[in-house]
């Protein structure tokens, strides 16, 4: 309960709290406020803002600039929160493993996990998306791929500082099955940072699959803000509006992720918070 | 290139741009002397056109290699290397008398033999497209060095609208004859009797063509030079067309959203003429094999749904015409007196709900996917409109994305259901219209083949008929059937006479004067 007092007492916490349950909420009621498909051409093309029912105006042909957004924002979120949540399964076992075990299963663990921050993370996505097709599943495959070795890494830190202290001891010496200790004893105690970085890893994951959508590597079907982005990029000259008011958005969601993720750490980890 | 030549390279292009053309005179009432700058893009392998038949090589080496003949707009003959040409009664045997002092590049006189070599040896072995006309050559005299004399196998009519210099390029025969063609070491050099000769190829950078100033036509070229610029990037393209450093652009040197914007320049001039050789044909490619895109019920539902006017205007901006069947109105023998589907919502739901496919959950009929051209942003529009036309009569679209390799791949061995297609028609329907339905055609593997699989033995007859008819009023009635009988039939959803924008510099004259426009010779292009 106090840490969600203090939350509240975040003030730039707070902004991008609220921010981000507008994007949510934006998302949530989007087939209500646009009933009909953002595909949909319900309008004359090049439509600049506040013309005939079109707020944010209409794209190259016709499609409500709006409506794209706010229908794109399901899909960054959803891509967003599943693609991190892949990443925290892979990285938190991966980690929790190489913390808890140590020795030759640590080497081989984090020799895995270095083989991958070799690799640039947005070229393997790239080539991961570009080899077995643009679907969203894959998408959140190839984001999840790409984003778990830092989670993976912090993991194990965490877990290596816990790994003597005298409560894990005492559960070991108690003859406590090793995966009882690590899920009931460890990582309870090790959440709060990996919570922190998650939240951010959520950012990252949206500006991947919008990066992805930009090149013409998202999902053909699904209307995101990367895409829109991307297919108004010609016209920049002619139409500023189609790529501005997504690229706002992919702004506005990202830095409010960052802002809650950066409260959370405050809240979570005093101790290390730079304010206290 | 070092950097003096570069400085008068710039030098020669700025007086040039400023309109006042170093060492211009007037004569015979068209001005002669000048640069005129260009672009070539992407940059061509090689500038052999009897060897390579990208377009860009076409471009470019259409100034450097010429052909017997020229055509006007509507595809009449015109002369070319050949100043007259006569035709037998019974159609078999084709007799044409060159120019006299025809010379090639290298100063070596242009003859018979060289023509006989070129289009009976050479291009048959190089060149798919001439193989497929030339071969049907039975024998080729030359009763004197400046007479050709053809006699084919059979009839075939469309030979007379094959002799240009994309199909027919005459290559020296002094130089080719008995050498392993493609690694001929005078392949570099490029020597043709065209009226501009290579100066100097720079690569990554451009192409310098000069003055062939032993060309056979009085007077000509005008030009003293011209220089191909290779600008990969477009957005550099339409920069370089605004700020004037080139005069001339062609094919997709201009991406189509910059069209409207750029048609405003005051010192250039937009047409869509010069491409009616060509005359590509675009149009929904559906896979006759697949249920339910065997039954022409399907096919001309898909016809009624797809509202064209307005794709025309909003993924084409309005540059391409509507086409009305599967010749394209600037070919010959083309009939517009056809079935027409205009576009109607009821007519093509009638049509669905008669074949049984009743509507299911959120009114979905049937789901095909539909595999996107990898070439570039207007298919990828293109295919979002189709989606969204076809969903509203209930025929789900999904959209699959694919790269170049993977799209030739999947589409030449049958293995796709919907995708667009853009085939030239190349002046006679027997040259680039029967190819894509005739059952004959049907060979897997092999792209821009009749990779629907429509197959009617009624249309093979008349087409084949056509093909070797000598009379042009029985082709006209053949191929006006056929027409009819294929628009009824819809093997495949014809969009659009796909259009090109050519900006011409409005001080250039006769740039766009025939059927192949910007790949013409440019002996008569002058500035004013």
């Amino acid at each position: 309960m106090s840490t969600l007092k203090s939350f509240l007492r975040h003030p730039t916490g707070m902004i991008g709290l609220i921010v981000l349950l507008a994007v949510v909420l934006l998302a949530v009621t989007a087939p209500w406020l646009f009933p009909d498909d953002p595909w949909d051409m319900v309008g004359a093309p090049f439509q600049p803002p506040f013309s005939e029912g079109l707020w944010l105006g209409s794209d190259m042909l016709g499609r409500d600039v709006a409506a794209g957004i706010a229908h794109g924002a399901r899909i960054s979120l959803i891509i967003g929160v599943i693609s991190t949540l892949t990443s925290l399964v892979i990285g938190v076992t991966i980690g929790a493993t190489a913390g808890y075990f140590g020795g030759k299963v640590d080497e081989v663990m984090m020799r895995i996990t270095e083989l991958f921050q070799t690799i640039p993370g947005f070229i393997l996505a790239i080539l991961l998306v570009a080899t077995i097709g643009p679907k969203i599943s894959n998408i959140i495959f190839a984001i999840g791929i790409v984003s778990w070795p830092p989670l993976a890494r912090l993991t194990r830190a965490e877990f290596m500082r816990l790994r003597g202290r005298e409560f894990v001891q005492a559960a070991v010496c108690q003859g406590q099955r090793p995966l009882t200790v690590v899920l009931r004893r460890i990582l309870p105690n090790a959440i709060s940072p990996i919570i922190v970085t998650g939240s951010l890893a959520v950012a990252s994951a949206i500006l991947i699959e919008s990066a992805l959508s930009f090149m013409g590597l998202g999902d053909p079907n699904l209307m995101s803000w990367g895409f829109m982005i991307g297919a108004a990029r010609t016209v920049i000259r002619q139409a500023w509006w189609m790529s501005v008011f997504p690229g706002l958005a992919i702004l506005l969601t990202v830095l409010a992720i960052n802002l809650v993720g950066e409260g959370l750490n405050d809240t979570l980890n005093p101790r290390i918070s730079r304010k206290r | 290139m070092n950097r003096r030549e570069f400085a008068k390279l710039m030098g020669v292009s700025a007086v040039a741009l400023s309109g006042i053309p170093l060492g211009i005179t007037r004569a015979a009432g068209q001005t002669k002397g000048g640069t005129l700058n260009t672009i070539i893009q992407p940059e061509p392998p090689i500038l052999v056109t009897a060897l390579n038949q990208q377009q860009p090589t076409l471009t470019l080496g259409g100034k450097i290699y010429e052909s017997l003949l020229r055509y006007s707009p509507d595809l009449k003959p015109l002369p070319g290397l050949a100043q007259s040409w006569e035709v037998s009664p019974d159609g078999l045997t084709y007799t044409f008398k060159l120019f006299p002092g025809i010379t090639f590049h290298d100063g070596k006189p242009l003859t018979a033999d060289d023509v006989i070599f070129s289009m009976t040896k050479l291009l048959p072995e190089t060149h798919a497209r001439a193989r497929g006309i030339y071969s049907r050559i039975e024998k080729a005299d030359a009763p004197d060095p400046l007479t050709v004399v053809f006699k084919l196998k059979s009839t075939f009519a469309p030979f007379l609208t094959a002799l240009d210099c994309t199909t027919g390029p005459i290559v020296p025969k002094h130089i080719y004859d008995g050498t392993e063609y493609r690694k001929n070491p005078a392949n570099a050099q490029a020597i043709g009797s065209g009226p501009f000769k290579l100066k100097e190829w720079v690569k990554g950078s451009h192409v310098h063509l000069v003055k062939h100033e032993g060309y056979y036509r009085k007077d000509q070229p005008y030009l003293d030079e011209i220089i191909y610029r290779i600008i990969p990037d477009s957005a550099s393209r339409a920069v370089a067309l605004e700020q004037g450093k080139i005069q001339l652009t062609q094919w997709n040197d201009i991406e189509m959203f910059d069209v409207a914007r750029l048609s405003k320049l005051p010192n250039f001039e937009m047409t869509t003429k010069g491409y009616e050789y060509f005359a590509p044909h675009q149009w929904l490619e559906l896979n006759n094999r697949i249920k339910p895109m065997d039954d022409k019920r399907f096919r001309q539902a898909i016809a009624y749904a797809l509202d064209l006017k307005s794709m025309a205007q909003r993924v084409y901006f309005g540059l391409p015409k509507v086409a009305t069947g599967p010749v394209s109105s600037a070919t010959r023998f083309y009939e517009k007196d056809v079935k027409r589907y205009d576009y109607s919502l009821d007519k093509a739901k009638a049509l669905l709900d008669e074949m049984g496919l009743k509507p299911g959950a959120g009114g979905k009929r049937v789901t095909i996917k539909y595999l996107t051209p990898p070439y570039g942003e207007i298919y990828q529009r293109a295919a979002e409109f189709i989606r969204q036309s076809l969903g509203r009569v209930g025929i789900d679209v999904q959209i699959e994305n694919t790269d170049v390799g993977g799209w030739a791949e999947k589409f030449s061995n049958w293995d796709y259901e919907m995708t667009g297609n853009l085939v030239y028609q190349f002046g006679d329907p027997a040259l680039g219209v029967s190819r894509t339905y005739i059952s004959s055609n049907i060979k897997k593997g092999i792209l821009f083949s009749n990779t629907a699989g429509y197959s009617n033995p009624e249309v093979d007859r008349l087409f084949e008929e056509a093909a070797t008819s000598t009379s042009e009023a029985k082709r006209q009635e053949l191929y006006s059937q056929v027409q009819k009988i294929l628009v009824e039939d819809v093997p495949v959803v014809w969009m659009f006479e796909q259009a090109y924008p050519t900006f011409i510099d409005k001080r250039l004259k006769n740039v766009t004067t025939t059927a192949i426009g910007v790949h013409e010779s440019f002996s008569d292009v002058s500035f004013g």
